[in-house]
């Protein structure tokens, strides 16, 4: 079809491959969290549902953890071997963190294997839930410390270029730069945030196939009020990260917002079309919001595309990814705000007498499972493609850092056949550990007893 | 000593330790696979999952840590290795993806599948063989560079003695360390059935194992002599490791502490592989690239090496914990937890 080209191929297959293994990474952060919040208050309402929920999600998540492990090795092995030139001037520079992430995954893979076998050893149910703190920690250290070499990837710093010879490495500098705070603080408020919305999902779904166990309501009522919080996090350090990209990756927004002009009190530009010749139509604009999303102000002078020779530009199409991370982060923020309203008890909440549980809300939360993947998904090929040529920030291309070896086309084939068989294999596991055994058998055989709440469900 | 030769010091006892573990769990995979074939399953399935199932995943991080290691302390063998070895790396990485995620799908998911066990125990075998191209290639010989650009000469490797040698005797090893290992777990679990079987396959591994590092050895001659003869030098470490050989052979075929016999099966890899180690030095890749030349910039080395200890203080105390609840446990060996 098209001529063999190693570096078109490599970014093909770094994509398949990152693009598989942070759907598993995501979950990989954001479950644990979970998990101890569940656990958490099984302890302290010494309500043995909550106990039982962190124990079913502890043992799904093993499942996505095995594919996020061997993903996550295969990622470490393909970017040696797609982009040798890349990972050597890396190693000298950012090398740091990506060191200390194994730490992180020992620490996790040692507890978590504990963790699994030791439900009924301890005496004290709180000596169980310490264990599960440290594969919080170090699951959501791995993603802080992953993401600081993609930071630095964006805002490469603490070194110095002097003929060609790399001088002054300063690795703290460099694992610090410019786009971590924004950049590590979004990645980990959004796994947080996905992983809740996942399990609201299968709770939402449960009770709309007509389960009506008040566990499942349990367990949409815990992810919900989490994921609202998430949700609203997510939106304020989104704007942050806007504003980190207005101060050093202006193309980037630029390209996300097809901003052509430099000027003050730019509109922000929903979905819409670009013809031939630049023009924007059929798009929504809301005005200044452009200005206030860079600098808080509408007065902000918001640098546009035209400033940038051609072939640094990133392909323009990002803007449909941006616009639809955005949309789905107002998404999932209006859900789980209506599902807490709708199931918030106080005499002076007015929506009070409204049923959560009626089918169209619970719809829209099992919508918000794909979407809040999708989501993540699309910022990371927005954030990812928006850097282009770059692959070093203003320091090296992507065609320079990539392998110069023949075969990668092979590889590229035998990978997506690989990951579609673990993806597919990964889900009828997942379906067959519980649809085997649903919660209904595992309450019984625990001796746990049932409870009914005031509201029934409508389906 | 210098920061390249910790360095290298460090990332080696990683890969050692990566060799041990992972060869336990490699072995043990295949056993788990062959017992099934033969109708011994229940035997040795329970010995087997008991260990493997809360310490996979730590296995698995050896690798990682020697990997992400070596290309923080020595960025150019990214360079290198990373362009010569696309092939065997993805195959390398291809049968791990599918070991892992196997591996978890049968232990928590579906129930005993026959397709799951075979697929594990054959990758038990394969990887140790894909990942000792890596160690053969280094030698040199197996691979041109000139003018940038870095090619793997397949027909010199699989044409090649050695590296054929060099893949049975891995995979002969990965046998017998997981034999070794298990007969002495089973001794703890008082499950005497398997302590039998386990036993038998460790005697009957022992001497294929030996007979192939003296036929690597000797191949080594004609492949590499300067490695060949700096082994020599150091000819009483390969001594010491031959006498700890024999010593855990004689303590298995009396019925004797099983425990001692085991650690001596570690010495006995300890001693030969960083004897190859040492005299491999200062080469990363023989002739093109060393340690000194392919080593990072010294404030990257100091930070990596702060990192390092630090990550010691954490990663002890957890491995302690995790060998204390389910390797000196003797009621969870013996699966009354
Ligand atoms: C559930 C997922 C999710 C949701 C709902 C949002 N994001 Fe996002 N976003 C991500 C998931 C994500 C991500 C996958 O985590 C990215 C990709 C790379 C990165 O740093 O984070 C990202 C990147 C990213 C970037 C680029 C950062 C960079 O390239 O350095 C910006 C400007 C925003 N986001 C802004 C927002 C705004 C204003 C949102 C409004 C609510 C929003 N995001 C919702
Ligand atoms: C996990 C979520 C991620 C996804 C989905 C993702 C996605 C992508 C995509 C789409 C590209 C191709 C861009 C193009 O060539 O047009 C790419 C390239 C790349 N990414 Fe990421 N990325 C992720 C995270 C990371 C992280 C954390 C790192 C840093 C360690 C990283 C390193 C790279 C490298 C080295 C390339 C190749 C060079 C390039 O094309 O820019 N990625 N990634
Ligand atoms: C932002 C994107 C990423 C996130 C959030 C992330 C997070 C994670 C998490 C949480 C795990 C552990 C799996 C689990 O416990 O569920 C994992 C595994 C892994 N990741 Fe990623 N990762 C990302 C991108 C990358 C990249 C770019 C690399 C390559 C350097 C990488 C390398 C690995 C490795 C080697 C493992 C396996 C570790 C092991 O053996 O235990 N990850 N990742």
């Amino acid at each position: 079809m098209f001529e063999y080209d190693p570096v078109l191929f490599s970014r093909i297959l770094t994509y398949v491959t990152l693009g598989f293994h942070v759907i598993f990474a995501t979950l990989g952060v954001g479950v644990p969290l979970m998990i101890a919040i569940a656990e958490w208050m099984g302890i302290k309402r010494g309500d043995p549902h909550y106990t039982l929920m962190a124990r079913r999600w502890a043992r799904g998540f093993v499942i996505t953890v095995a594919v996020g492990v061997v993903t996550g090795t295969a990622i470490a092995l393909q970017l040696a071997l797609l982009w040798p030139n890349f990972m050597q001037a890396a190693g000298h520079t950012i090398g740091l963190p990506m060191f200390m992430e194994t730490f992180a995954f020992f620490f996790e893979a040692i507890f978590l294997g504990i963790y699994l076998y030791t439900w009924d050893r301890f005496k004290s149910k709180m000596k169980h839930f310490l264990l599960v703190i440290p594969i919080v920690i170090g699951a959501t250290a791995s993603a802080f410390f992953i993401t600081s070499v993609n930071s630095f990837m964006n805002a490469p710093q603490g070194f110095n270029i002097v003929d060609g010879v790399l001088t002054d490495v300063s690795p703290l500098a460099a694992m610090f730069n410019a786009a971590t705070p924004t950049k590590i603080s979004h990645v980990i408020i959004t796994c947080y945030l996905t992983a809740a919305f996942i399990l609201g999902m299968i709770a939402a779904y449960k009770i709309l196939r007509g389960n009506k166990h008040v566990y499942h309501k349990k367990a949409l009522h815990m992810t919900m009020v989490s994921a609202l919080v998430f949700a609203v996090a997510t939106a304020a350090i989104g704007d942050l990260s806007g504003k980190y990209l207005h101060e050093y990756q202006p193309e980037k927004l630029a390209a996300a917002e097809w901003h052509f002009e430099t000027e003050t009190e730019a509109p922000l530009i929903l979905g819409g079309i670009l013809t031939e010749d630049n023009e924007v139509e059929y798009a929504l604009e809301i005005p200044f919001a452009l200005s206030i999303l860079a600098g808080g102000t509408p007065d902000t002078e918001v640098i546009g595309l035209n400033e940038y020779p051609e072939d640094e530009l990133p392909p323009l199409w990002v803007h449909y990814f941006f616009d639809a991370m955005v949309f789905i982060g107002m998404y999932l923020a209006a859900v789980s705000a209506l599902f807490v309203l709708f199931n918030w008890q106080n005499r002076r909440n007015p929506l009070r007498k409204l049923n959560p549980f009626k089918s169209w809300m619970l719809r829209l939360i099992v919508l918000g499972g794909p979407l809040s993947m999708f989501a993540i998904q699309f910022g990371w090929i927005f954030a990812e493609v928006g850097r282009q040529p770059w692959i070093l920030h203003s320091v090296m291309t992507t065609a320079e850092g990539a392998t110069t070896s023949d075969h990668v086309d092979i590889m590229l084939w035998i990978f997506i056949l690989l990951y579609a068989v673990l993806g597919v294999t990964s889900y009828l596991v997942l379906r067959k550990m519980f649809l085997h055994n649903p919660v209904e058998h595992e309450l019984e055989r625990r001796g746990i007893p049932y409870h009914t709440v005031e509201k029934d469900v409508e389906s | 000593m210098t920061y390249e030769l910790l360095g290298i010091t460090v990332l080696w006892t990683f890969l050692f330790g990566y060799l041990i573990v992972a060869s336990i769990d490699f072995g043990a995979g295949f056993y788990s696979y062959y017992s099934k074939a033969t109708n011994k399953a229940h035997i040795i399935h329970n010995i087997v999952q008991r260990y493997l199932s809360p310490v996979w995943e730590v296995t698995n991080v050896f690798l990682v840590f020697f990997l992400i290691g070596i290309i923080g302390f020595f960025p150019d063998t990214a360079y290198y290795y990373g362009t010569a070895l696309l092939i065997p790396g993805s195959i390398a990485i291809i049968l791990l993806a599918i070991r892992g995620s196997y591996y978890a799908f049968s232990t928590y998911g579906a129930k005993d599948s026959h397709f799951f066990s075979f697929l594990y125990g054959a990758t038990g075998l394969l990887i140790p063989a894909s990942l000792t191209v890596v160690l053969t290639v280094s030698l040199g010989g197996y691979i041109v560079v000139d003018n940038d650009q870095i090619q793997l000469l397949y027909g010199e490797l699989f044409g090649s003695a050695y590296s054929w040698s060099v893949v049975i005797l891995a995979i002969v090893s990965v046998l017998f360390i997981s034999a070794s290992f298990l007969t002495y777990y089973a001794a703890r679990a008082n499950d005497n059935r398997a302590l039998e079987l386990l036993r038998k396959y460790t005697i009957t591994w022992s001497f294929p194992t030996i007979i192939m590092g003296i036929v690597v050895f000797l191949l080594l001659s004609k492949r590499n002599i300067t490695q060949f003869e700096n082994m020599l030098d150091i000819g009483w470490v390969f001594a010491v490791s031959f006498i700890a050989f024999v010593a855990a052979v004689v303590l298995i075929w009396k019925r004797q502490r099983y425990g001692t016999a085991f650690t001596l099966v570690v010495i006995q890899y300890f001693t030969a592989f960083f004897g190859y180690g040492v005299a491999h030095l200062p080469y990363l890749l023989y002739p093109h690239l060393t340690i000194y030349d392919g080593f990072t910039n010294e404030s990257m080395a100091i930070a990596l090496i702060i990192a390092f200890v630090a990550g010691l203080f954490l990663l002890i105390p957890s491995l302690y914990l995790l060998l204390r609840l389910f390797l000196f446990d003797a009621d969870y060996v013996q699966g009354n937890k």
